[in-house]
């Protein structure tokens, strides 16, 4: 053996907790002891998580995946010992080809910090048109794409912009939330560590766009290997000159500086996180003012989700056309689906709005982990509504959730078996609004604990009907009386969890 | 933020203050404050919240405040290895709960507690963003995925628990 063998190996957490590292070891090991020269590329993951470690040997034909890679099969990819875990090319996989890759375009594809590889697939073109048009073209193109927050609100980000581009401010901010903490959601971390570059060149066009010459990403403390992948891209944008003073002799300039969370969930609403980054308890603010008018340290800020904020790219690249071409009635472009729990294709999957919760969860997903039953999906993070056998055929779209008293949320699937205790379910709703509560508004603060209470009586078996029927009414008032949505939208997952356990006592 | 709290360092105020001052220098930078200082002393010690009101000119009972909201940090030290078994909802959907219970038993601990000798703390966390793969732990700062029990008890012993 003499040529080059190039294998890629993805740099991601999930891979890397599924022993990625160790694979790495064994094919420098497997390589030095067959003499074969070996180019280890770490890239990204493309998100078929159940897959992960899933290894890619560059061939004539293109990247052939390994998938489950272990560090005992390594020999294996060096005398044809694996061709059983082969799952042809990489791009092939119906899982992967099926996608509209728009936003995750690039996620798998690239060394997540090769600015090489970023500019060779893409990156920089949005930003490089942005820089030839004025601040209302770029929010006029952003307006027009129909693009919506991705981080659960849904507001839409062109009108956001528009107000913080008209807000009259010498100190304008971009911030970015990285807070994702979402159980199920882990669309966020799987793009900033595959393709850093894409969420940077996203804030530096918003800053574009509004003005701004300083952006902060608040990253959670949960994701320290994102902190290292994006610290980096920082230091090698910066060094480019996309980042800093005078940007590609534009005249214009920004910079950008991670912060990190503490553990607090409520620090992903915006203005807590806007308390936070200014070193203070995550309390949540009332609204108005809007942060867009007065949000960081009293400034017209940009608050987005990372994944909003890394769709720009691809938007001022391709046009607005393009990007609001998918899609259905107000909910248009791509979004990031995340299968995640009780799945047995578990990954990321992005597609345009409109595809059913059945196709998401049976065909890409193929059922249950286990092979038991399903019984319940939750859709969009603990504040989501668990959907049910019967809800399945609903379209991914902002409005069809809402009018099923749902959410999409950030996009997250939490599959089920038959196995869930869907009283338990509810009461950790009430626990985990209990234990991550800022502690304003007493609906949110007391009711929680109440509500909790309320459920172990149900447990126990005590006045089922009186215990119920309380419920419901502390449900009513903490959705009237909460400021934001951790209270106001708890009882969202609690009354749906109940609703099924309510069926069935009632047969 | 998980950590490996094996260093635990004796309290030095100057040490504290040389932490501190970068952090001063940034606005809004308390929490970066904070952060540093349980990075250098495995915990946020009670004796650097006077010096953290006074590099960033608030009360005492400002700086206990900021640091008793967030769960991150800690006002005592954690035990040489710290295990965290996530508690939120992918994870319960693959048996975290029968998990965290098996973790309970072997090491004898329930979740918050730190062992008498101070060798194991196991811990709750709500979500490590690996939902695709739970249920999900860390043991002294590293993730890993798809946790059975047969996996907890070789990670274990190959930390030397
Ligand atoms: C309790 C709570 C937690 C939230 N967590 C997050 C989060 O982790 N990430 C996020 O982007 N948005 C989160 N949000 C939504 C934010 O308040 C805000 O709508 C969003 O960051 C705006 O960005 P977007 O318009 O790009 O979605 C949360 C909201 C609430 C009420
Ligand atoms: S609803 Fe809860 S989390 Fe939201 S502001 Fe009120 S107390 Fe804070």
């Amino acid at each position: 053996m003499s040529d080059l063998m190039t294998i890629y190996v993805p740099l991601e957490s999930t891979a890397r907790s599924l022993g990625a590292d160790d694979v790495v070891l064994a094919i420098a090991e497997q390589a030095a002891r067959c003499g074969q020269d070996v180019e280890i590329i770490r890239n990204g993951s493309w998100g078929m998580s159940w897959l992960e470690p899933l290894v890619e040997v560059v061939t004539d034909r293109g990247r052939m995946a390994y998938g489950n890679m272990t560090a005992d099969d390594v020999p294996g990819l060096f005398d044809g010992g694996c061709e059983a875990m082969c799952l042809g090319l990489t791009a092939e996989i119906p899982y992967l080809g099926n996608q509209d890759r728009l936003t995750f375009g690039r996620c798998g594809l690239t060394d997540s910090l090769s600015l090489d590889d970023y500019q060779t697939h893409g990156g920089f073109r949005g930003l490089e048109k942005a820089l030839g048009m004025t601040a209302g073209q770029i929010v006029a193109q952003v307006t027009a794409s129909g693009l919506r927050g991705r981080g659960g609100a849904a507001f839409p980000t062109g009108v956001k912009w528009n107000t913080v581009l008209s807000a009259d401010s010498a100190r304008k901010y971009i911030c970015c939330n990285a807070d994702e903490g979402d159980s199920g959601s882990f669309a966020d971390r799987l793009l900033m560590e595959s393709d850093p570059f894409c969420l940077i060149e996203g804030m530096i066009i918003a800053a574009l766009a509004v003005g701004a010459d300083k952006g902060f990403i608040y990253l959670r403390s949960e994701y320290p290997l994102c902190k290292e992948i994006l610290s980096e891209a920082l230091i090698t944008a910066r060094a480019a000159g996309w980042l800093g003073e005078n940007i590609k002799a534009s005249g214009r300039d920004f910079d950008i500086e991670i912060r990190m969370g503490a553990g607090s969930y409520v620090c992903g609403e915006e203005t807590a996180m806007l308390e936070s980054l200014e070193g203070r308890r995550g309390m949540v603010r009332a609204k108005p003012p809007l942060p867009a008018l007065e949000g960081l340290f009293g400034q017209p800020t940009v608050v987005n989700n990372v994944l909003s904020l890394a769709t720009i790219p691809v938007i001022l690249d391709r046009g607005a056309e393009f990007y609001r071409n998918y899609g259905q009635g107000n909910s248009r472009g791509t979004t990031a689906f995340q299968l995640a729990g009780n799945i047995a294709r578990s990954g990321l999957v992005e597609k345009a709005f409109g595809i059913s919760l059945r196709e998401l969860v049976t065909d890409y997903g193929a059922g249950t982990a286990t092979g038991r039953p399903l019984k319940a999906v939750q859709v969009g993070g603990p504040l989501g509504a668990y959907l049910y056998e019967g809800d399945l055929d609903l379209p991914m779209d902002y409005e069809a959730f809402a009018d099923a008293g749902a959410v999409l949320g950030h996009g997250g699937i939490v599959v089920f078996d038959d196995s869930v205790d869907m009283v338990a379910q509810a009461k950790f709703a009430f626990d985990f609004c209990a234990l991550e509560s800022c502690g304003k508004c007493t609906p949110c603060r007391i009711g929680s604990v109440r509500g909790a209470e309320l459920v172990a009586k149900i447990q126990a078996g005590e006045d089922m009907a009186d215990n119920f029927s309380m419920i419901r009414e502390l449900c009513d008032v903490m959705e009237a009386g909460s400021l934001c949505a951790m209270g106001g939208m708890t009882p969202i997952p609690v009354l749906s969890a109940l609703k099924d356990f309510d069926r069935e006592s009632g047969q | 933020m998980p950590k490996n709290t094996r260093n635990i360092v004796d309290w030095d105020e100057g040490e504290a203050r040389r932490v501190i001052a970068p952090c001063a220098r940034l606005r809004g930078g308390l929490l970066e404050a904070l952060h540093a200082l349980q990075h250098a002393f495995g915990y946020v010690p009670e004796e650097s919240c006077a010096l953290l009101a006074e590099a960033f000119n608030l009360s005492r009972a400002e700086v206990y405040g900021v640091r008793s909201f967030y769960e991150d940090f800690r006002s005592a030290p954690s035990g040489d290895h710290v295990i965290e078994v996530c508690q939120a909802e992918s994870c319960q959907a693959r048996g975290s709960r029968k998990l965290t219970a098996h973790a309970q038993n072997i090491l004898g601990l329930r979740l918050g507690e730190t062992s008498v000798d101070g060798h194991v703390t196991l811990r709750a966390v709500y979500c490590l963003g690996n939902c695709a793969v739970s249920p999900n732990i860390t043991l002294d700062g590293k993730l890993y995925g798809r946790v059975s029990a047969e996996r907890f008890d070789r990670l274990l012993k190959k930390a030397g628990l």
